[in-house]
């Protein structure tokens, strides 16, 4: 897990102060724990609303991890970073 | 301001968008409101997906507004599917940009939610999709979806707000379908932000037969029809049927169609029934109600119009194997084409799916006559209020498309209160009654007209009998003790045939009597006419003697003259 490259898409719809707290979360957990192995595609729906199909996105901001599988999705400006980590399976869940 | 003129000039008049749901449009007269969300709630399984898809299916086929589907729940292949069946070819239609189906997938597992977000993603998507293909209808199918697929209900319902008065901005008649919860129409309470229109669609299940019901709970600046309206879902989509929106004006028609029984057009003026009328044979069972009927079609098929026969007690082989017993070859008909046999058992689905095969049959087969046999049977499946419902709404639709109809009903000798056909009678125009008459130890079998709307008829009971050559009307023989049938009548006509042979027989006997008398006279006669031959031949041979004993006397003294005379 640790050798694979992590992709990551952020679908937003504009510049909304809800977008821009996901984006600054976002990068900072990964230069956390993901530093140069991962890589950030931003989706702005409003400029190609034609993708927000592919993702099965309805909420915005939405992270989606494709790789590595499977699949996971947040919805919310990312602001729990426990929440983010666990949904993205970064760090293992300890102990339970 | 611009909103306000806005308001003011719907305040005037409504517009309407048309569903194309048969029956619908009528019931709301004119569809669902232009550029609002209409709320359809129901039970799983009460045809929400259904109604919505062919509302959007005919916006794009019929009335040439693309429509966009966003299915929250089911896949839009599954979709095409699905409605495949009812003869909707969603592919087709999607391929040429007049429908877009849109399938958010909202999967619990795969989601997780933290801090702030708004659900600008749908409003995008469907505003892609909207603008796409220029769609004038949305339908979200079910949108409450969001609810379990979300934790955060908060933020949820503000969008949902947000949601709707954005659809209404877009100016696009928008369908959103929900489940209903407990108490409430939609689990989620979705009625609190659609306020317009809600119609509630509903499914019963009825001594183990559903049926589907509709009802508009409310729509917002129009009259509509506030009943419960049944519908079914069948090959071609949904038909709801109004029962209020018939009217009472058609027309009608003075022709005659005979019964096929010489005596019983007799009892009704002489003519028959009318055309176009509505007739019930009612009567216990075996009192030959079938065989009316049976006589009634043979005859139309006869005049080579076509007759339709709805059996729910027989099957056709049964039926035309049993009157071929009283001479009527029904089957020949059927061979011809002009009478076609339906024959299904009451209890196969609803009274409202029976009504619509009704229709479709006779839209299909054009009959001029119309049986139904027998009615009663339908009351296993609905009540009597249901099957009179039924049957009004058939006669008028008969009445229209100028069908003579014929319904045969039992009456149960105990249950005439009950009795759907009791109900039933005041609406048929002419009423026949069979009925037992059980008398000295036999049953024979009576006929009378309980009524006959616009023309004269006998106000005679007669006589009903099965034969070998088909139903005869008899006469009736009122004999000193009232109206005799059966074998009293027959009992008295032999006994008046009897006391004429009795009679007869005196007579002669009085006339050989007289005659032998006859001959003794005139040979009485004979003799004393020979004896007056003899007396009378007697004096005359007296009569001779004295004569020729005079002359001789007188000769003989002549000659003593004679010879005096020359002596002296």
């Amino acid at each position: 897990m640790e050798s694979k490259q992590w992709e990551l898409k952020l679908y937003v719809a504009g510049k909304t102060p809800k977008s821009m707290t996901a984006l600054k979360n976002l990068k900072k957990y990964c230069e956390e724990y993901l530093a140069g192995k991962y890589k950030i595609e931003i989706i702005d729906l409003l400029k190609t609303p034609q993708l927000a199909e592919g993702d099965q996105i309805f909420a915005v901001p939405t992270l989606v991890r494709r790789v590595p599988v499977p699949m996971r999705k947040i919805i919310g400006d990312l602001s729990n970073e426990e929440k983010v980590l666990v949904g993205l399976n970064i760090v293992p869940v300890k102990s339970t | 301001m611009k909103a306000s003129s806005k308001k003011t000039f719907e305040n005037k008049r409504m517009l309407k968008t048309p569903t194309g749901i048969s029956g619908l449009d009528e019931i709301t007269e004119g569809g669902l409101p232009k550029g609002r969300p209409t709320l359809i709630c129901g039970d799983a399984g009460s045809g929400k997906t259904l109604f919505s898809i062919e509302f959007i299916v005919k916006g794009a086929t019929v009335f040439g507004e693309p429509g966009v589907f966003v299915a929250f729940e089911e896949k839009s292949e599954e979709l095409a599917v699905n409605v495949a069946s009812l003869g909707f070819d969603l592919n087709k239609l999607i391929a040429e940009k007049n429908i877009k189906i849109d399938h958010i997938q909202i999967d619990r597992s795969e989601i997780e939610e933290t801090g702030e977000y708004d659900l600008d993603g749908l409003f995008i998507r469907l505003g892609y999709a909207i603008d796409s293909i220029g769609a004038k209808r949305v339908v979200l199918d079910t949108i409450e979806n969001l609810f379990s697929g979300l934790t955060n209900h908060g933020i949820l319902r503000a969008e949902l707000r947000r949601l709707f008065s954005w659809l209404k901005d877009k100016g696009v008649t928008a369908i959103i379908t929900g489940e209903k919860g407990d108490g409430k129409l939609t689990r989620h309470g979705l009625e609190e932000y659609v306020s317009d229109c809600v119609i509630l669609l509903d499914h019963r299940i009825e001594n183990q037969i559903s049926t589907r019901r509709l009802r508009i709970i409310k729509y917002r600046g129009s009259v509509h029809g506030t009943n419960e309206y049944p519908f079914l879902i069948d090959k071609d989509g949904i038909s709801v049927l109004p029962i209020t929106s018939l009217h009472l004006a058609n027309e009608v028609s003075n022709e005659r169609v005979s019964s096929g029984i010489p005596l019983l057009d007799e009892m009704l003026g002489g003519k028959g029934f009318f055309k176009g009328s509505s007739i019930l044979v009612s009567g216990s069972a075996g009192s030959g109600k079938t065989s009316i009927a049976a006589h009634f079609a043979d005859t139309s098929c006869n005049r080579k119009e076509r007759c339709l026969f709805f059996a729910f007690e027989e099957s056709p082989a049964q039926i035309i194997r049993n009157m071929k017993s009283i001479n009527l070859d029904l089957e020949k008909h059927v061979k011809s084409g002009f009478l076609k046999f339906y024959a299904s058992r009451p209890t196969m689905y609803g009274l409202e799916m029976h009504l619509v095969v009704f229709y479709k049959l006779i839209k299909e087969f054009k009959p001029k006559a119309v049986i139904l046999d027998p009615i009663t049977n339908l009351v296993t499946v609905g009540d009597s209020r249901e099957v009179k419902s039924i049957l009004i709404r058939l006669i008028d639709f008969l009445q229209k498309e100028q069908i003579t109809v014929m319904f045969t009903a039992l009456t149960f000798p105990h249950f005439i209160q009950t009795n759907p056909d009791e109900d039933v009678a005041s609406l048929v125009d002419t009423w026949l009654s069979v009925q037992d008459i059980e008398y000295n130890g036999e049953r024979n079998r009576a006929m009378y007209i309980m009524k006959s709307r616009g023309m004269k008829n006998s106000n005679q009971v007669r006589e009903f009998l099965i034969t070998d050559n088909g139903v005869e009307i008899v006469e009736v023989t009122l004999g000193p003790t009232g109206v005799l049938v059966g074998s009293a009548r027959e009992a008295y006509n032999l006994e008046k045939s009897t006391g004429e042979a009795l009679r007869k027989n005196a007579i002669s006997m009085k006339n050989k009597q007289i005659e032998s008398r006859k001959t003794i006279l005139d040979a009485k006669v004979a003799k004393l006419k020979s004896e007056f031959e003899l007396v009378k031949d007697e004096l005359d041979r007296i009569y001779i003697e004295e004569q020729l004993r005079n002359e001789v006397a007188e000769k003989n003294r002549k000659e003593l003259m004679k010879m005096r005379g020359k002596k002296s």
